[in-house]
C-alpha cells in the first residue's frame, strides 16, 4: 500500500505499470484517475487545492487499509496533488489490484466516494472573473451510504 | 490548544492557524468563546452546518470534549477526489 500527497505532476502510466509488477497472484488491476475539467462558460484559469497535511496522509490511509480488509485486495495506491493545476492536468489517482476484477473495481469506487467527501482537501476555482471554492454536492454525501 | 483553519474559513479568520489559550470543555463551548471574541469569528463560525471539525486530525462532531486535546481544525465540507 502507497499514499502520497503531492505538489509534483505524476506519471500515470509509470505509476501503473510499478504497481502492477510484483502480484501475480493478482488477475485485476483497475485504475482511476481524476483530471482538472474546464468550466463551459468562464474558462478556468487554475485550480487551486489546498490540504491539511498530516490529517490528509493518515486519513488516506485508513481509507486504503480499510478497502483492503473490505475487497480483499492486495494492494492500494493513492496519489493526491494539491497546489495550482491547469485544465486537462491530472489531478489524483487511485489503483486497485485484486484477485478478481469485481472487487478491484468497488475498491476503487469505495475509495473515491471516500476521497470526496472524507479526505481533507479543498478545491478553487478561479476564472478571468471570479475565484471560487468548490462547494461539496449532495450527491457525494449520498454514495457513501452506498457502502 | 493550536487551532487551524481551512480554505474560506481560513480567509474569514484572516490566519491559517493561531495558538489559543481556553478552557472550553467541548468544541462547541470553544466555538462560542470564539464567536464573542470579534466579528470575523462571528462571521465565519454563524452556520455551523456549514463547518467540518478534526479534533487532534480526525472528523470529530461539535461536542466531543476538548480534555487532553492539542490541535483542532475547523474548515468547509471536503472536496476531494
Amino acid at each position: 500500500m502507497r499514499v502520497s500527497v503531492q505538489e509534483a505532476v505524476f506519471d500515470l502510466g509509470a505509476e501503473t505499470t510499478a504497481f502492477a509488477q510484483g502480484h501475480s497472484d493478482m488477475g485485476a488491476i483497475v485504475t482511476f484517475t481524476g483530471v482538472v475539467r474546464d468550466l463551459p462558460d468562464d474558462p478556468l484559469q487554475v485550480m487551486e487545492i489546498e490540504h491539511y497535511p498530516g490529517m490528509t496522509e493518515a486519513a488516506l490511509q485508513e481509507m486504503a487499509q480499510t478497502a483492503i480488509t473490505r475487497f480483499t485486495l492486495g494492494d492500494v495506491l493513492v496519489i493526491h496533488r494539491f497546489g495550482a493545476l491547469k485544465p486537462g492536468e491530472m489531478i489524483m489517482m487511485v489503483a486497485t489490484a485484486a484477485r478478481h476484477r469485481k472487487d478491484a473495481f468497488e475498491g476503487a469506487e469505495f475509495l473515491m466516494d471516500y476521497l470526496k467527501s472524507r479526505a481533507p482537501f479543498w478545491k478553487r476555482e478561479i476564472t478571468a472573473t471570479s475565484a471560487d471554492w468548490v462547494a461539496s454536492k449532495e450527491e457525494d454525501e449520498a454514495a457513501l451510504k452506498r457502502w | 490548544m493550536d487551532v487551524l483553519y481551512f480554505a474560506w474559513v481560513r480567509e474569514r479568520i484572516g490566519v491559517p492557524r493561531e495558538v489559543v489559550e481556553t478552557e472550553a470543555l467541548t468544541v462547541n463551548d470553544l466555538i462560542a468563546e470564539l464567536r464573542a471574541r470579534e466579528d470575523r469569528y462571528d462571521l465565519a463560525f454563524s452556520d455551523l452546518s456549514a463547518l467540518r471539525v478534526a479534533v487532534d486530525q480526525k472528523l470529530a462532531d461539535f461536542d466531543t470534549p476538548l480534555k487532553g486535546v492539542r490541535e483542532i481544525a475547523f474548515f468547509p465540507p471536503m472536496t476531494g477526489g
